[in-house]
């Protein structure tokens, strides 16, 4: 079978969870026999978007990952340049499909800002996906494929296109809605195409019950529609554990995430300092990028816990293996999480979590400490017990590492396979 | 008779590396960026010390001692010249030589010592007066504390150090109605003179000179020597403060800035009643006409001629008070290379960088920004301090000879 895909993001091109699922997913889907061509936008990167809230993926500097994230054969990537699209003849389309059948990557800057990297969507988003649709619309005529599957809102109108035009099944995937990044404080531009994305896909996916029963809730889904399906995890480590070292003696408690509304960080903050009165011989990591690090670090200072509270800015790849091998403990504090990837990376490491209620994640770790994400008095008594009970920390990580093991791409390829199959046959 | 009293700062901090991160803490004591410090020292050797230092040469031979100038210069630039600009120290040396040159006192490492410690304070200050003596032979008479930062308080502990005169900001708000051109005292001194720059002629050169927006643009020697004369018969003593980097760097020279000022001895001395001085030669033409109480900071910082360039946000507090709560354990160790490296970590520009004061001030700060950001300087100055703090506790508790694991500064 042929899949056509429509992501945002996709290695190295990556801003967060979205581009690592749609890795795993493709290159499981192509080892069981299937072929993905994965279509996403590329922004011209000169182009400057400061305000707004998510970066296109092709805005994250990309350094070579290509040793990490091989391209798996059986899938094809073509990074679209959207930005050109609309000023193009269809016979030019061809030359410019061909021109971007790899994703180019652009030079790391070794020494960009820890704040650069806003997390957020970009200014002129909805016009970049209203060009993206465009491609949708150009990929549904004389269609080589046998179904249509999408990842999330951007991507939601090109699919419909490609749909209308083409008319193969659609598969929505939501990997987020707009009420978890937004704490409920929805754009309705954003939810309205979540909504039409929603409505036109033959078969609509979500990342854990907990999305679904969003969908059910605030989308107004049918049930019998929705399919869940948790992500998976490579268990890969890409650094070998032993070669890290920290370098200070003290416990390590990180966070990883963008520092956005939704991951919560503030109450990992107001929890880090409550622990530090308490126990000073602990040290806190707050790792990623978004719109509210700046607000975190002045935070970090105001309480004058800077000599134990860390910022690393945006981290992936090799160095957030270190990070997560340096640790000893993992705290996802989100508002809410329709999944969460990052307990699952930690745990790789042998690295127990506390992951708050409000999360994906929780449904596959039952045995793992949780906790409301407001609730930062329970949560720094979490982390001092943790920190302080090395037999309860042991046993913890032995219950929550064995969730890794149920937790395979081939698994997610499976069930993914078996949905597109019904869709194909009716 | 009316005396021009130019006064020039020399000062480069050794800036930290910008990819000293998180994981660098415990294993990298390489705190400073090497390569950008020797390049900035070259650069600014290149177009403004080297060819500077020429002109005041021959400017002094010229008019044979008539024309005189005096400079602060922080003792970490002159360890920076020693490191990256010999040439340069050879010629500020020379200049010293001709008699006609005068160097002030300060803090070695151009530090808000005076605000947050004033035994480190003397102590900083001590260290400048070997660092003259070592290197110029000099003994300084009248000292200027970093970015002019003033209070009472600091007049009257200079003032127990010896010091004869003490140089501070005209600032408006103190002056009121009085005129920065006489020498003061200092409230609660009783021999310590002060003397009070004149922002505004200061500033035309310093600041106004290359703005083609400004009325007085292009700005020529006789039109200044020309405002200068129309302090006569109202003033003593114009003192003329300002960064040494002012010519060549901050005003390029194609602005014309070292041609003026080849110029402006001829035109300032075509009036007679007009002559060069030093701090130290006015004290001895001068009396303080007043007494003049400066009861909170002030500097010659930004638009608000106070601390907030270096002191008020969050992340310029908690550096700050963290550098100095270091202050009895690093004394304890009594290591000098743990002093140095402590003491280097409190040069003024690192919080500078991280002023938040975005309007028109902070296109300044931007402009001698190396980070990004205001946070990205917080952080890597905060990481640098985590790894201090580190070696610190492990040095306290094993005992053992700090030296042989923290060699300061350099990169292998």
């Amino acid at each position: 079978m042929r899949v056509l895909m429509f992501g945002w993001e996709f290695p190295p091109l990556i801003s967060g969870g979205l581009g690592t699922a749609c890795y795993g997913m493709t290159k499981h889907l192509a080892e069981e026999g299937e072929e993905v061509i994965f279509v996403l936008p590329k922004a011209p990167e000169s182009l400057h978007r400061p305000g707004y809230q998510v970066l296109s993926a092709s805005e994250i500097p990309a350094h070579s990952e290509e040793d990490t994230h091989p391209l798996p054969p059986g899938v094809q990537v073509w990074a679209m340049n959207a930005a050109l699209i609309p000023y193009t003849q269809e016979h030019e389309y061809k030359t410019l499909i061909e021109q971007h059948q790899q994703s180019t990557t652009s030079k790391a800057d070794s020494e960009a800002s820890i704040i650069s990297l806003s997390g957020h969507y970009a200014h002129n988003l909805f016009e970049e996906v209203q060009r993206f649709a465009e491609i949708g619309w150009r990929l549904g005529v004389r269609p080589q494929y046998d179904i249509i599957h999408a990842h999330d809102w951007m991507t939601f109108p090109a699919a419909i296109a490609a749909k209308q035009r083409s008319g193969k099944p659609l598969v929505t995937h939501v990997h987020a809605t707009e009420f978890d990044r937004t704490g409920d404080h929805p754009n309705q531009a954003i939810v309205a195409i979540e909504q039409e994305g929603l409505t036109q896909a033959d078969r609509v996916i979500a990342v854990s019950h907990r999305t679904k029963h969003t969908l059910i809730e605030r989308y107004g889904l049918r049930e019998e529609k929705i399919d869940v399906v948790h992500n998976g995890i490579d268990p890969q480590c890409l650094v070998d554990p032993a070669t890290i070292h920290k370098g200070f003696r003290e416990k390590l408690v990180i966070f990883v995430g963008r520092i956005t509304l939704q991951k919560g960080p503030e109450y990992f903050l107001q929890a880090a300092a409550r622990v530090l009165s308490k126990d000073p011989q602990i040290r806190f990591v707050m790792c990623g990028a978004g719109d509210m690090l700046p607000r975190m670090i002045e935070q970090a200072a105001a309480l004058r816990i800077q000599h134990r509270f860390h910022f690393t800015g945006f981290l992936r790849g090799e160095a957030l293996d270190r990070l997560y091998g340096m640790a000893d403990l993992f705290v996802m504090s989100s508002v809410s999480e329709p999944f969460g990837l990052t307990p699952f990376e930690a745990l790789r490491y042998q690295v127990p979590v506390i992951v708050s209620k409000q999360t994906g994640a929780a449904e596959l770790l039952p045995t793992a400490i949780q906790v409301d994400f407001w609730d930062i008095h329970a949560m720094a008594q979490m982390i001092l017990e943790f920190c302080n009970d090395t037999d309860f920390a042991r046993s913890m990580r032995r219950d929550e590492v064995s969730t890794l093991q149920r937790m395979s791409w081939r698994e997610v390829a499976h069930k993914l396979q078996h949905i597109y199959r019904r869709l194909v046959l009716t | 008779m009316t005396r021009i009293c130019f006064y020039f700062q020399v000062h480069q901090p050794f800036r930290l590396r910008k990819d000293y991160d998180f994981f660098n803490i415990g294993h990298s004591p390489y705190y400073e960026d090497t390569v950008n410090n020797r390049a900035i020292m070259r650069k600014v050797a290149e177009k403004c010390y080297l060819p500077m230092n020429r002109l005041l040469l021959e400017l002094i031979h010229r008019w044979q001692g008539r024309f005189r100038v005096s400079f602060s210069i922080s003792g970490v630039c002159l360890e920076q010249f020693q490191l990256y600009a010999p040439d340069v120290l050879a010629s500020f040396q020379e200049l010293v030589k001709t008699g006609c040159v005068e160097l002030l006192g300060e803090t070695y490492y151009h530090s808000l010592a005076s605000v947050y410690s004033p035994k480190e304070f003397s102590r900083q200050i001590e260290l400048h007066r070997q660092t003259l003596e070592d290197l110029f032979d000099y003994r300084a008479q009248v000292f200027r504390n970093t970015e002019l930062i003033y209070s009472d308080s600091i007049a009257q502990q200079i003032e127990g150090l010896g010091f004869r005169g003490i140089i501070a900001e005209g600032v408006d708000r103190i002056l009121d109605w009085r005129s920065p051109n006489f020498l003061y005292q200092p409230a609660p001194c009783h021999r310590l003179a002060l003397f009070l720059k004149n922002y505004q002629l200061s500033d035309d050169l310093a600041f106004r000179f290359s703005n083609r927006d400004w009325p007085s643009w292009p700005l020529s020697a006789s039109t200044y020597a020309s405002w200068l004369h129309q302090v006569a018969g109202n003033g003593e003593i114009v003192n003329l403060f300002m960064d040494y980097e002012t010519f060549g760097e901050h005003q390029w020279a194609e602005t014309g800035i070292f041609e003026f000022m080849r110029a402006l001895p001829d035109f300032v001395f075509r009036h007679p009643d007009f002559h060069f001085v030093t701090p130290s030669e006015a004290l001895e033409q001068l009396q303080p006409i007043a007494k003049l109480s400066f009861p909170h900071y002030v500097s010659w910082a930004d638009l608000d001629r106070d601390l907030s360039a270096w002191v008020g946000n969050p992340l310029q507090d908690a550096a700050m008070e963290r550098v100095y709560a270091l202050e009895d354990k690093v004394l304890r160790l009594n290591d000098p290379n743990i002093l140095h490296v402590w003491r280097k970590l409190q040069t003024s520009d690192h919080f500078y960088y991280m002023c938040t004061k975005w309007f028109s001030d902070g296109d300044v700060h931007k402009y001698f920004n190396p980070y990004h950001t205001p946070f990205d300087a917080h952080i890597i100055h905060s990481n640098v301090l985590s790894d201090f703090e580190t070696r610190l506790e492990s040095s306290l508790f094993s005992g053992q000879s700090p030296q042989s694991q923290l060699r300061p500064s350099l990169t292998p």
